[in-house]
């Protein structure tokens, strides 16, 4: 029972070692279900190491790929490493693309965009969650009706309005549409409905304002929320194709994912540049990864839970 | 409550006393509540709320862009649609990609989130593995797919000529992109099934695994009694994101193989695009857009039926 639940990963792997398929003859007079459990276990670690495989195997190929010239890629398909070592990728793709205008509109845009959503998302999470106001109900209703709605159904229409306004192929197009989010508003609601209302009721006594209490007592306690929200708010955005495609008609105004795809429709078989921009698209989300998985992981799991 | 009620008949009845100071303060409380929730609502009126609206608006017109005046076609968008194979072959596509993909994202996410539920420094670095994918753009997985499963310089295809097959142009063939497009796809996702799935693991209580050993369930029976109808919440919000995140497929399937070849890969969202941002007929996209609306509104009502009817039992 308890070496079944064990927790260590690598106790399972020197397990699984010492079992196997050859049993170990000590073991199985102590306990008959034993050697089954420790194969089924070599079985299940067997299949984890092919899916890990799997997954991370592509984003190898895509980085020496950016670094491997036609000849090479063409005469050793089946490698994963770089044969002879090459910089042109990542030197022609400054002169393919206006490439630093890129990779700053995809900052811009999702950076800005990100802030907004933050600010106004908990703005009205804290009118919902806090202030008594008539059609605080219907407001409450209008947030999560649109929660429901899939984006593709608003698309055409905002382009005509952003057409109407003139503020098609511009950032303040791209940004304001997007800087609210339904999703935010509903989550930080809930969060601030945890915070115990005493320390509103103590900050009052001092005599604070609205503003006050949500800048100085609700946002920092809600930091863990904020975070998870931003990180995946940022990574949304940056991520997003269909809205900055469909919203933006010049290269200057493409984010990284609409102008790689661009690029890529026309220069198909331009792999050395292709693989370059990927790679450099992927580094920020990537880095941010590494330092903050938690994030990650919980503002997907979120979306999943509401 | 007895504010917002004796309010407005107080203040219109009585010149001062008590009630007038604390009417005040409401009223600037509204005010402020409206100032504080006004950006966002705001922006949910103007870029969501009346869209959607305007959507159906559109759809029932020859809509051009920028014209003076837009055509009245009433339902014929609709009819038109109805009696396009086009429509009917994107709704084809949609549909197999969205039923396969649910389906192989929750099993093999299941399978994985049950295999990596206990801690430790190992399973937490394969969860990591498999989790990754799902931070990157689906722009940039369908471009290094389409370099990997390239015939000839793809690593896929490097695999399969050393072991003396045919290197085969996965996206080129009409029967093969869709099945290769839904494979990148549920590689995408699986990670993102098996983090949802977990949390919902790790919620099932202790004690029931307990009570069912007693009771000499071991193995696949305590899956089938104990931990499948616990989870079943958290299976009901995965299948139904799911359900909905594959029936909006538009990013993967535009880079990787832009609906073709032949069509075979064109979705619902693919075809949209296409009709509103390449041949400029927004009437006739946002017809399109309607259906599609319509389509994931029923399928959240029969999945939430479907799962609180089995909640009764």
């Amino acid at each position: 029972m308890t070496t079944s639940t064990e927790s260590s990963g690598a106790a399972i792997i020197r397990d699984a070692r010492a079992g196997g398929p050859a049993r170990g003859p000590a073991r199985t007079t102590r306990r008959m279900r034993r050697p089954g459990a420790v194969a089924r276990r070599t079985i299940a670690w067997i299949l984890l190491a092919i899916g890990a495989v799997v997954a991370i195997v592509p984003f190898v190929w895509m980085v020496s790929g950016s670094f491997r010239t036609e000849a090479d890629l063409y005469s050793a398909p089946a490698s994963l490493f770089p044969g002879e070592w090459t910089l042109g990728g990542y030197l022609r793709i400054w002169s393919e693309l206006p490439f630093l205008r890129v990779v700053a509109n995809s900052f811009i845009f999702a950076g800005v965009t990100t802030l907004l959503c933050l600010l106004f998302d908990s703005l009205c999470a804290y009118a919902l969650a806090r202030l008594e106001f008539r059609g605080r109900r219907l407001a409450f209703w209008l947030v999560i009706a649109t929660l429901m709605v899939p984006s593709q159904v608003t698309l055409i229409p905002v382009f005509v309005e952003l057409f109407h306004f003139g503020w098609l192929n511009t950032y303040q197009g791209l940004i304001i549409p997007r800087a609210t989010s339904a999703f935010g508003i509903f989550m930080l609601r809930q969060f601030f409905l945890s915070i115990p209302r005493e320390l509103d009721e103590a900050a009052r006594i001092d005599g604070a304002g609205h503003l006050r209490i949500y800048a100085q007592v609700i946002l920092p306690l809600a930091k863990p929320a904020l975070a998870t929200l931003a990180v995946l708010h940022f990574m949304n955005l940056w991520n997003d194709l269909l809205w900055p495609l469909a919203m933006t008609s010049t290269t200057e105004m493409r984010t990284l994912p609409a102008a790689l795809t661009l690029f890529g429709g026309q220069h198909v078989n331009d792999h050395a540049v292709l693989l370059a921009g990927a790679t450099i698209s992927l580094l920020p989300l990537a880095l941010a990864f590494f330092l903050a998985q938690r994030y990650f992981v919980q503002g997907v799991a979120q979306t999943g839970l509401k | 409550m007895t504010q917002t009620t004796a309010l407005p008949a107080g203040g219109a009845a009585r010149p001062a006393g008590r009630e007038a100071p604390r009417r005040s303060r409401t009223v600037r409380r509204g005010w402020q509540a409206w100032l504080f929730a006004g950006p966002s609502l705001a922006i949910i009126l103007v870029f969501i709320a009346f869209p959607i609206v305007q959507s159906f608006w559109f759809s029932l017109h020859d809509w051009k862009i920028g014209a003076t005046e837009q055509k009245w076609l009433g339902l014929a968008n609709y009819e038109r649609l109805f009696g396009d194979p086009l429509f009917w072959n994107a709704f084809r596509v949609t549909l197999v990609f969205a039923v396969v993909s649910v389906v192989l994202q929750l099993v093999l996410g299941y399978a994985a989130a049950s295999a990596l539920q206990r801690e430790g420094l190992l399973t937490r670095m394969v969860r990591s593995v498999f989790f990754f994918p799902t931070i990157v753009a689906l722009a940039t997985i369908g471009l290094v797919w389409r370099f990997l499963l390239d015939p000839s310089i793809g690593l896929v295809a490097g695999i399969t000529t050393s072991f003396g097959l045919p290197a085969i142009g996965w996206l080129q063939d009409p029967a093969l992109a869709l099945p290769t497009v839904i494979f990148v796809s549920v590689w995408k996702n699986v990670g993102f099934t098996m983090v949802i799935l977990l949390a919902g693991l790790k919620g099932v209580p202790a004690h029931l695994y307990e009570a069912a050993r007693l009771d000499g369930a071991r193995g696949l029976q305590l899956t089938r009694y104990v931990t499948l109808p616990s989870i079943r919440p958290t299976l009901l919000f995965t299948t139904m994101i799911l359900t909905i995140n594959s029936f909006q497929v538009f990013d993967l399937v535009y880079v990787m193989t832009k609906g073709g070849p032949l069509f075979s890969t064109d979705t619902l969202v693919t075809m949209m695009f296409r009709e509103g941002f390449e041949n400029f007929d927004f009437g006739y996209a946002s017809a399109i857009a309607w259906v599609l609306f319509a389509v994931i509104m029923v399928l959240s009502a029969i999945q939430l039926r479907v799962f609180r009817y089995d909640d009764v039992d």
